[in-house]
This record gives structure tokens, C-alpha cells and sequence, in this order.
């Protein structure tokens, strides 16, 4: 833990002295890099604060039986169905995907259901595949999502329970109140 | 975005009205989760601004090369190092098949964009782990290529 945190702000010195120096002597590059930067910071920062405050509403009040009957053990295949459903309407893609499965994992889903969930929210966003089909057609999106959301899904059960056989534990310290 | 302004507001109010102290807990955790992802987060703003600075122009005269299978291996490798949200890359999309890019390559492209994140790695490993961040990343990948050689198949492009 001590190592990582000095491996992150040894990071942040160096991103700092970096764009500094692209400052002072003009470099072009290093100034196109703090404007992406910052933008993207923006969007993060947009993003990240409500997308937590859903996932600390769901950590408190969806309670551990609803996740488990609906992405847990006994839950078949509809689990799939829901996890679509749950990617398809997450805004944000993966960014704030990755904290929702943690999150739902957390509760009891299991580790198939959380893997197609977390793939799909960046393949099926609805909003996007409308754009998708407006600039490329929507033959193009038809066979993307044709193809892609079944392989996800396979995928996902394979991946799953190669995971649930090993007893793949997720990083610890992160766990939510539950 | 305001979508889910308006969701994360909805779903406060309700909760304040029905168990305040519930609601404080909530928040609570919302805090530390952030909290704790931060440096994953910071991380990633760092490469990602680093990984922009490649321009549309270099992108559409890798990915147009008269090799199919050379514009599918830049398509995927780019595709995989970058995350670029939807909304920036189908106007990208949209310019590559008007210079005469192949639509398999663009789906290659555009799929492992979506699903492939070198970049995004930082975060994905603090909620995943390494091993199942690497392995979801490979699928991802090999999912991608799959799509790519099926769009070829249905657009014809194999011929």
C-alpha cells in the first residue's frame, strides 16, 4: 500500500513537472496534453459525483436478497437479460460501469452476470448506438450488437465460471457498506 | 449526462424524505468509494491526455492502408490503447469510411475502443483485479476481431 502511494504522487510530480516545463519553454505537445487533460478532468468530475451518489443510495438501500435473486446463483439466465438492460441505461460507459459491478458484486451477483454487464455498458448505450446508426447506418449496428452482445455474453459465462472455479476473489479494501 | 443528474437528484430526495440517517450513510459511502478510486481515476486522465495527442489525419492513414489485414491490425491496436468516448468516436467513424476506410476495419476499430482499455487499466485493476482486468481485456479483443471479420462478411468486403 505505502509502495503504490509513492508510486502514485511519484506520478503526479512527474505529470507536473512535465507540463511545467512544457510551459516555460513552449513546447506545443506538452501544452496540447494539459488541454486534454483538463477537459477530460471536467468530464470526469461532471461524471463521477452523481454516478457515486447512486451507487452509495444502492449500497444502502438495494438490499442483498433482490441482487442475489436477480444476478446471484439461482438466477439463470434472465440474469443476462437484466444486465443488458442495466448497460444499455448506465450513462457514463465504462467509467462508471467499473464501479457498479464492483459494487453489485459486492451484493451477491455473480461474477458472469457483473462481466456482461460491464462490457455491454460501453457496446449497447443506447444514446451512442443512435449516432452509431445515423453516421455508419443501421446495418452497421445491427450486426455489431447481433454479433457482439451474444459473444459477450458467452464470454462472460466461460470467463465466469473459470473465475468461480479458482475462487477469484475481487481486491479487497474497496467493499462497500453492506 | 443531465439524465443522470436528474436520477442521482430523484433518487436523493426520495431517500431524504423516507430515512434521513439512511441517507447520510449513503453519502458517506459515496465519499469514501470516490475517495478510494481517486489515484485510479487521476491515472488514467494522465495517459488519456498523452494517448489524444495522436491525430485524427495519422489514424485515418494507418487504419486505410490497401491491406485489409494491416488496417485491421492498426484498427485493433489503436483501438485498444485509447478510449475514446462514442460520442468523439463515430464523427471519427464517419470521416474514416468517407476516405474510403473498410467498414470491417472501422467496427474493429470502434469495438475495441469500447471494449479494450489499456488506458483504463489503472481503474479497471483497482476494482477487478490485474488477472481478470488482463483476461476481460483479451476477451475483449478477441471479440472485437470477431466482429470486424463478420462485418466484412456482411458487407462483402472479403471478397
Amino acid at each position: 500500500m505505502k509502495r503504490s502511494r509513492l508510486f502514485h504522487i511519484l506520478t503526479y510530480v512527474a505529470f507536473a513537472a512535465f507540463i511545467g516545463w512544457s510551459f516555460v519553454t513552449g513546447r506545443e505537445q506538452g501544452v496540447a496534453v494539459w488541454r486534454n487533460f483538463t477537459t477530460f478532468a471536467v468530464t470526469m468530475l461532471k461524471l463521477l459525483p452523481p454516478a457515486f451518489v447512486l451507487i452509495g443510495l444502492f449500497e444502502v438501500w438495494v438490499s442483498r436478497e433482490t441482487v442475489e435473486r436477480n444476478f446471484g446463483h439461482a438466477s439463470g439466465p434472465l440474469k443476462y437479460f437484466w444486465a443488458v438492460l442495466l448497460a444499455a441505461t448506465t450513462v457514463g460507459g465504462t467509467f462508471v460501469a467499473f464501479p457498479v459491478a464492483h459494487a453489485l458484486h459486492g451484493k451477491g451477483a455473480k461474477f458472469s452476470a457483473v462481466l456482461a454487464y460491464v462490457s455491454c455498458a460501453s457496446l449497447v448505450m443506447v444514446p451512442m448506438t443512435i449516432i452509431e446508426a445515423s453516421i455508419l447506418g443501421p446495418k452497421f449496428s445491427i450486426v455489431r450488437l447481433l454479433v457482439s452482445v451474444p459473444l459477450v455474453i458467452l464470454s462472460s459465462s466461460l470467463l465466469g465460471r473459470y473465475l468461480d472455479r479458482r475462487g477469484y476473489l475481487l481486491p479487497a479494501g474497496k467493499e462497500g457498506a453492506s | 449526462m443531465q439524465a443522470l443528474y436528474a436520477a442521482a437528484a430523484v433518487s436523493l430526495l426520495v431517500s431524504v424524505v423516507v430515512d434521513r440517517k439512511r441517507t447520510w450513510q449513503a453519502l458517506q459511502v459515496t465519499v469514501r468509494k470516490l475517495r478510494r478510486i481517486l489515484p485510479g481515476y487521476l491515472h488514467l486522465l494522465i495517459l488519456l491526455s498523452f494517448v489524444l495527442l495522436v491525430s485524427d489525419a495519422m489514424i485515418v492513414r494507418l487504419l486505410g492502408s490497401a491491406n485489409p489485414w494491416l488496417g485491421l491490425g492498426a484498427g485493433l491496436a489503436i483501438g485498444s490503447i485509447t478510449m475514446i468516448p462514442g460520442f468523439i468516436s463515430y464523427p471519427l467513424a464517419g470521416v474514416l469510411v468517407e476516405q474510403g476506410v473498410r467498414l470491417m476495419v472501422v467496427a474493429g476499430f470502434v469495438t475495441s475502443l469500447m471494449m479494450v482499455g489499456v488506458v483504463t487499466l489503472p481503474v479497471e485493476r483497482a476494482y477487478f483485479g490485474t488477472r481478470l482486468a488482463l483476461l476481460r481485456n483479451g476477451v475483449a479483443l478477441l471479440i472485437a476481431l470477431l466482429i470486424s471479420v463478420v462485418m466484412g462478411l456482411a458487407y462483402g468486403e472479403w471478397a
